[in-house]
């Protein structure tokens, strides 16, 4: 039936959401049926996986991600997510998945109060998640990386278990660009069906449009994997 | 009409880059005597009729549950602020 081909994968846009259309073009690029779904619907219309997109949800007002968490979308994706359904948070994203208690710790003001935005090399640290199982663990990636709000912490025993239970999916190499604690750039939960990263894979899918790669500038698709391993673990599943 | 006020802290073992930048600047106009600066939340909950002990414990659960991230965040005060001029009564919250 084409399963690969039929995969239904939710893009939730919040008021303030940025990225829903790139996040959506990547979904289709790899092969899946990106659905739009909106905030104030709680209706996920059978969707098999997730994406919450980045941006500056409710202008990051109170806490970035923390009135989105709120939303009835959100409230459905938890639920669905405590189901094993798998759901990605991409930047304010991730910060929705921390605001939800679905991922652990939080992100505060990067350390030296800028925003930034560059292009990250990341190494993959856990590849058997049902956003990364694509890649190798130890695989170098390079997507972009733009947040305000994007210094992950946590209290030291969090980041033990963080790191014993190998839920530290994704480090920054080379520098790390917003002080976060151990160098974290994503992590996952227990079961591996929810991540959260700062970067953004849905920036880094298209030949020409990406960042800079060995075949030439703007010729990086570090990205495409994120997509492509989720609709490989809806096959496996 | 009765106003509750809730103030939030950024944790102490977090730090706090706001207040940093704040600490650094000050030295800069002149205010040479402070040796550091956190920088926290102020949040006033208006009702309509007097502040309860009630409404005065959803403002703690309001506080608890969204006006602050247990995880980067203190609630330090939740407070009857209803009349100005009296003294605030403070309600205790470690």
């Amino acid at each position: 039936m084409g399963a690969l081909n039929s995969a239904r994968i939710g893009v939730v846009t919040f008021p303030g959401t940025l990225d829903d259309r790139d996040a959506a073009r990547a979904i289709r690029l790899a092969g899946g049926e990106p659905v739009a779904l909106w905030h104030a619907d709680a209706d996920l219309q059978g969707v098999e996986a997730v994406v919450l997109p980045g941006g500056f949800s409710y202008g990051d007002y109170l806490r970035a991600g923390a009135i989105s968490r709120f939303a009835p979308a959100t409230a459905s994706v938890i639920d669905a997510a405590r189901g094993g359904m798998p759901v990605l948070g991409i930047c304010n994203g991730f910060q929705v998945l921390t605001e939800a208690h679905l991922l652990p710790g939080s992100m505060i003001k990067n350390d030296h109060l800028h925003f930034v935005c560059r292009e990250q090399t990341l190494v993959v640290t856990n590849a058997n998640t049902a956003w990364t199982n694509e890649f190798a663990t130890g695989q170098k990636i390079t997507i972009p990386l733009k947040n305000q709000d994007g210094q992950f912490v946590a209290d030291d025993d969090t980041l033990d278990r963080l790191e014993g239970e190998g839920r530290v999916a994704f480090r920054y190499d080379g520098w790390n660009p917003n002080g976060s604690r151990r160098d974290i750039a994503g992590i996952t939960n227990e079961k591996g069906n929810v991540v959260g990263l700062m970067p953004h894979p849905e920036h880094a899918v298209e030949p020409g449009f990406g960042p800079a790669a060995a075949d030439g500038p703007r010729a990086g698709t570090d990205g495409l994997p994120f997509f492509r391993s989720v609709l490989a673990s809806l096959v496996g599943a | 009409m009765g106003r509750v006020v809730v103030e939030v802290m950024p944790k102490p073992e977090i730090l706090d880059p706001q207040g940093k930048a704040v600490v650094g600047a000050l030295p800069r106009l002149g205010f040479t005597q402070f040796s550091g600066v956190r920088q926290g939340k102020r949040f006033e909950l208006e009702v309509d009729g007097e502040v309860t002990p009630e409404i005065l414990e959803q403002a703690r659960r309001a506080a608890e549950e969204v006006l602050s991230n247990p995880i980067i965040e203190d609630v330090v005060a939740v407070t009857d602020a209803s009349a100005d001029a009296a003294v605030p009564q403070r309600a205790g919250l470690a």
